[in-house]
């Protein structure tokens, strides 16, 4: 009785063992699986089966479409696309990756004002040499000089984010109001709504989205920043009159009530921006394609686009927010044929086609950016309005360009902060552009770069 | 490791008795402990004290974006702890420690002793819904919280609304603390209820029927009598209570989602590693902060066991 008890337990200890050694197996397989750019990590099917891979990770509207695209006019090459996340998301798994030293994709889309911050750790392969060098022509002068450094390419222009101003002609016409075309009268604008009885406000000041305080800064001439990708000096001078003064501009508004305070993109925000509790949106080119894909819109709303208000006695001038590009990691197997798939994605007509029917982008490319089709565009979800040639090709064309520091994630992150404190009324415009200066030189000198003011 | 008190206990050995040679069955039981313990080991080496080695490893050295990486000792020690930011963050869990810990041992303490007194199948079903919250994924139920809170899509407006009222925002700076300790409260409480319950059903009923001879009420029962039966259980809810709140994350990293503005990314300390090392990409720095909360809850954790030890059974 005793052995055979003692038996069956060695048998157990035995099988458990076993069954532990394959477990732990199992899972280390798994890992592998994960770690290379095998096909089965793919968000898309692969058309032709033994060509090259090259991985892409991107968050465009319909970028499965363009993939197909892409892999249906290519046997030689195939593109293996995945999701990582949307922005910060896909940054901080890229980083990871980066860091990690393998699992990064071969092609990443990254926004403009983000590229500083690869380029200085060495993430990004040079495409000039990979033929890159040629397509200067081929883009704006604006996105073009957004991802080069001297003679270097670090990535591949896509999408751009001028800026216009979304307005809902139903609510400002219902109270009799005047859609604004300067900063003053959108002040104005605001009380005369208020006053009119209308119970939303005229448009949302976003505590947590300091890149749309950055564009509107920029728009009076704020720039804060001076700095040469691969140099240890660096310029920051953000508490200027300028920056103090378009922020107490918000912050007046927003001290009157006339103006909601709802962090950007959360659901709240979004049911605000479509069911009229917002009168208007300040927007980038990408903002139409985001308010068409949001649900619940009111049925009735009647949305236009107008240029971005100015300032009273001073150039119009104007500003972007976002916009993204291809960059080629340095983890790519091989970095020509990453550099093809980043040139070429949307470097075609018919791909545009998709790009801009279908997730509503701004292209960068000349070939379509230039075009009567472009131009001549019908937007049903503003009636028909040809919102390119009304707003957006104007502004794209005005635009001069915004130097941002290679910690833009931090600067983000204390933005955040110091506005929320601002619509909290904990501090003001002064105070906080003064606190900005000071976390971010001090950051700045943390990660070693000498402060020039 | 273990110090075995020479006492009645040893009469099985638990590591070999050093003899020159041991019998067969001796060694056999040698090998047989090595095989047993070999799943365990190797998991416990390769994902738990390699990691924590290499994370020391790495809070040693210090990486700028501008300068590269160097090795540079204690020094990012010295600035974790006079960063104001890591410092904010271990106040605002030692806050959350004081505020929550009691209102989750209070709650759960409470449910435990009344469904102990209950019989009947309400009982069943009270035990059953208090610990359902636990059962759901803490990302779940901090995302269903943030539509709750929200001002559009939860009930407080309506609520607030039906007497007149306007209703708070849970999410600002002043009233996001006090929204997290319900989540947690919420979430936990009920776990902590099913731990405190097994140990009032461990105790021998016959305890109670001699105290109602000699005169004791319910209540007295209930505090001189369960309570102090089951403070060993008690004492390791805290302690539970206790890491999970130093190690505060999931909650707040969920709202902040809907909340950015009230909840910075240094909110606590390990917001504050997770946002050194992914957002910033100082892995360095983020492996000193996380070593450092690290030995500050070892150090609590100790502290506490060690003022309890009379309550905790843990010296017998």
């Amino acid at each position: 009785m005793r052995t055979t008890q003692k038996s069956r337990r060695r048998a157990a200890g035995v099988a458990f063992t076993l069954g532990a050694a394959m477990v732990l197996a199992a899972c280390t397989g798994g890992d592998d699986d994960g770690g290379n750019s095998s096909a089965a990590s793919c968000t898309n099917t692969i058309k032709v089966e033994d060509a090259p891979v090259v991985t892409v990770w991107a968050w465009y509207p319909a970028m499965e479409q363009a993939v197909d695209l892409f892999n249906e006019n290519n046997d030689d090459v195939q593109v293996c696309w995945t999701n990582a996340g949307q922005g910060g998301d896909a940054y901080q798994a890229f980083s990871t990756a980066l860091e990690a030293g393998s699992g990064a994709p071969d092609v990443m889309m990254i926004e403009a004002e983000f590229l500083g911050q690869y380029t200085i750790r060495d993430a990004l392969v040079d495409l000039a040499p990979l033929g890159a060098a040629d397509l200067a022509d081929e883009y704006t002068e604006g996105a073009w000089s957004d991802v080069t450094e001297g003679d270097a390419v670090y990535a591949i222009p896509v999408d751009g984010g001028p800026m216009g101003f979304l307005v809902r002609q139903d609510i400002f016409d219902e109270y009799g109001v005047a859609v604004p075309t300067t900063w003053e009268q959108f002040a104005a604008a605001a009380e005369q709504l208020k006053t009119a009885g209308y119970d939303g406000y005229i448009a949302n000041f976003p505590p947590n989205w300091w890149a749309f305080f950055q564009a509107m800064a920029a728009q009076r001439g704020w720039a804060p920043f001076e700095y040469d990708s691969g140099s240890t000096e660096i310029g920051i001078d953000m508490a200027t009159p300028e920056a103090v003064e378009v922020l107490s501009f918000w912050e007046d508004l927003v001290d009157r009530d006339l103006l909601a305070t709802d962090e950007a993109f959360t659901a709240d925000y979004n049911a605000s921006l479509v069911d009229g509790t917002y009168a208007s949106y300040v927007a980038a080119a990408w903002g139409p394609g985001y308010l068409a894909g949001l649900s619940d819109a009111d049925a009735d709303a009647v949305w236009r686009a107008v240029p971005l208000p100015q300032w009273e006695g001073q150039e119009p001038r104007q500003v972007n927010i976002g916009g993204s590009t291809f960059a080629v990691s340095e983890q790519a197997d091989n970095p020509e044929l990453a550099a093809r798939v980043a040139m070429e994605i949307f470097g075609t007509e018919e791909a545009w086609q998709i790009g801009i029917e279908q997730a509503a982008l701004f292209p960068l490319w000349r070939p379509v950016l230039e075009s009567d089709d472009f131009a001549n565009l019908e937007y049903p979800f503003f009636g028909g309005q040809q919102i390119n040639k009304d707003v957006f090709l104007e502004s794209a064309a005005g635009y001069e360009g915004f130097t941002t520091p290679p910690f833009l994630t931090y600067v983000y992150d204390q933005g955040t902060e110091q506005l929320t404190a601002l619509v909290e009324g904990s501090t003001d415009a002064a105070g906080a552009m003064e606190a900005m200066q000071q976390s971010v030189t001090s950051y700045a000198e943390s990660q070693g770069f000498t402060v020039v003011e | 490791m273990v110090t075995t008190t020479t006492r009645a206990g040893e009469r099985r050995a638990v590591r070999a008795p050093v003899k020159p040679r041991p019998g067969r069955i001796e060694r056999n039981r040698q090998w047989w402990g090595w095989v047993f313990l070999a799943p365990f080991a190797v998991v416990f080496l390769v994902l738990l004290v390699a990691p924590l080695a290499y994370a020391f490893w790495m809070s040693l050295r210090t990486s700028t974006l501008a300068a590269g990486e160097s090795f540079t000792g204690l020094a990012n020690y010295q600035r974790a702890f006079t960063d104001p930011l890591f410092l904010q963050g271990l106040g605002r869990v030692c806050l959350f420690v004081v505020v929550m810990v009691p209102i989750q041992l209070g709650v759960a303490l409470l449910a435990a002793l009344v469904l102990d007194t209950l019989t009947t199948r309400l009982s069943r079903f009270s035990r059953l819904m208090i610990f359902v919250p636990y059962a759901v994924p803490a990302m779940i139920g901090a995302l269903m919280w943030g539509f709750l809170y929200s001002p559009r899509f939860g009930p407080a407006t309506d609520l607030f609304g039906l007497v007149g009222a306007t209703a708070p925002d849970f999410l600002a700076p002043g009233t996001v603390f006090g929204s997290l300790v319900n989540i947690v409260t919420w979430q936990w409480s009920g776990y902590y209820m099913i731990i405190l319950y097994a140990a009032l059903r461990g105790i021998d009923p016959s305890l109670y029927e001699a105290a109602r001879i000699d005169g004791a009420s319910g209540r007295q029962i209930a505090l001189r009598i369960k309570v102090p039966m089951i403070s060993a259980a008690l004492v390791m809810v805290v302690v539970f209570s206790l890491i999970g709140t130093l190690q505060f994350f999931t909650e707040p990293s969920i709202l902040r989602n809907v909340a950015a503005g009230s909840i910075p990314v240094h909110y606590t300390p390990n917001m504050y590693a997770h946002g050194l090392a992914f957002s910033y990409q100082q892995f360095n720095y983020a492996a000193t902060i996380s070593f450092a909360l690290g030995v500050i809850v070892f150090a609590f954790s100790y502290l506490f066991l060690f003022l309890t030890r009379k309550r905790s059974g843990l010296n017998s």
